[in-house]
């Protein structure tokens, strides 16, 4: 069959919503941008577990503790589902975690930015969840079925995320001044990191038309941002926080809050490597793998020798 | 230094007793037991199951999707298989 013919019927799949498997045809450069796009997702959440990670030692209860351990494990987990999603397009496991120690793929910027207070943890499961689902909850719909799979876990598990984030600020909120302090100043810092999480605008992401041609996205980075501007504006108010933003105002005409313009030189300038902790991050999942050397191998080898037992056996 | 990967697995878990082992995903892992503790870690995390099943995903063989309209349109136009097909009076009882 000629390439024309399988991608008129290919697009007529996706048009009707029929999702694609992994062993079905698909045009390369949609194998090409999944992989990119899944494996991004995966070293996102991989990496996401470092910020947080460094403040189970030093979360304020054993509750707390225990809630902050069970999170940064379910964010292991996500990594897990999305790389096997990922390897059904063909690429490795190892492939990829080359990819990522190399700075060849990238994952999210947020978590290029440090957790310096608890308020911090509390902003970012509140936040950084927050935006997170917001994107997620439309790709458990997306055309390729492994990824839609893996993200119907993700959401089942991410709400709690979100909640005990915001349940951490909400017990500050009702503190002392330093602590409503604390909390303003986390906000601060954490507001426009998150709504860079939507990526470029849509007149800059020349992804955006292919992958929602495709419906590998369903909605554009531009769409997405704006429904989490209109809700988080409004839980900011429980906590009685002031929005970082002097030209953020709700437009009765659009229905919609207008914000001010984003930073997009700070956000390029973390994707290409420089925000505060790109460097301590990689490392850290750079040594992890180093020193996880010996462990691969020790199973590989002792799974090898049992197996050759029982063969002799 | 080796570089072998761990090999693939196909994780089915049972949810409850009474229901099928359904597939829910797939992870690495050296061998049998080290694919059941990690499934265990991996996907039952909020009580999903009650048993776990793990298979090499090497030893999975899988119809081919050009070879589909081969295998599943004869059963198209056999609609007589199901119990609708036959128009039955209305009086008619416990069938």
């Amino acid at each position: 069959m000629d390439t024309q013919l399988l991608e008129t019927q290919f697009q007529d799949k996706i048009d009707q919503d029929i999702r694609i498997e992994p062993k079905d045809w698909m045009p390369e450069d949609y194998r090409k941008t999944l992989i990119r796009q899944i494996s991004q997702h995966a070293h996102s959440e991989i990496i996401g577990m470092l910020p947080e990670g460094n403040w189970i030692t030093r979360a304020p209860s054993l509750r707390r503790k225990a809630v902050l351990m069970a999170k940064v494990q379910d964010e292991a987990g996500h990594g897990l589902y999305l790389y096997s999603a990922a390897e059904t397009l063909g690429i490795s496991r190892d492939q990829m975690m080359e990819q990522l120690l190399s700075g060849k793929a990238k994952y999210s910027s947020i978590f290029n930015y440090p957790t310096l207070s608890w308020a911090d943890i509390g902003a970012v499961g509140w936040l950084v969840d927050g935006a997170a689902i917001m994107n997620q909850v439309p790709l458990c719909r997306t055309s390729y079925g492994p990824y839609a799979r893996a993200m119907v876990r993700v959401c089942k598990e991410e709400s709690f995320h979100q909640r005990q984030g915001y349940e951490i600020l909400l017990m500050l909120s009702k503190g002392t001044d330093a602590q409503r302090h604390m909390l303003q100043e986390a906000f601060n810092r954490w507001w426009w990191p998150a709504l860079m999480m939507f990526g470029p605008s849509d007149d800059n992401s020349p992804n955006t038309e292919k992958s929602m041609k495709w419906r590998i996205k369903r909605f554009t980075n531009d769409e997405l941002r704006q429904k989490f501007v209109d809700v988080t504006v409004e839980q900011a108010k429980i906590l009685g926080l002031t929005i970082p933003d002097p030209d953020l105002k709700w437009n009765e005409e659009r229905g919609h809050y207008d914000f001010g313009e984003i930073n997009w030189d700070e956000f390029w300038n973390v994707v290409k490597g420089n925000g505060p902790c790109n460097k301590e991050r990689l490392e850290t999942r750079q040594k992890a793998w180093d020193e996880g050397a010996w462990v691969r191998e020790a199973a590989v080898n002792f799974a090898e020798k049992r197996k050759a037992k029982t063969i002799a056996a | 230094m080796s570089n072998k990967e761990w090999p693939l697995w196909e994780v089915f878990i049972r949810s409850k007793a009474g229901l099928d082992h359904k597939h829910v995903g797939s992870l690495h892992a050296a061998d049998a037991a080290m694919a059941l503790e990690n499934a265990r870690d991996l996907y039952t995390r909020r009580q999903e199951g009650v048993s776990i099943w793990v298979v090499e995903s090497n030893n999975i063989h899988a119809s081919d999707p050009s070879d589909a309209d081969e295998l599943f349109e004869p059963s198209k136009d056999k609609i007589y298989r199901h119990p609708t097909f036959y128009d039955l009076p209305i009086e008619l009882k416990h069938m």
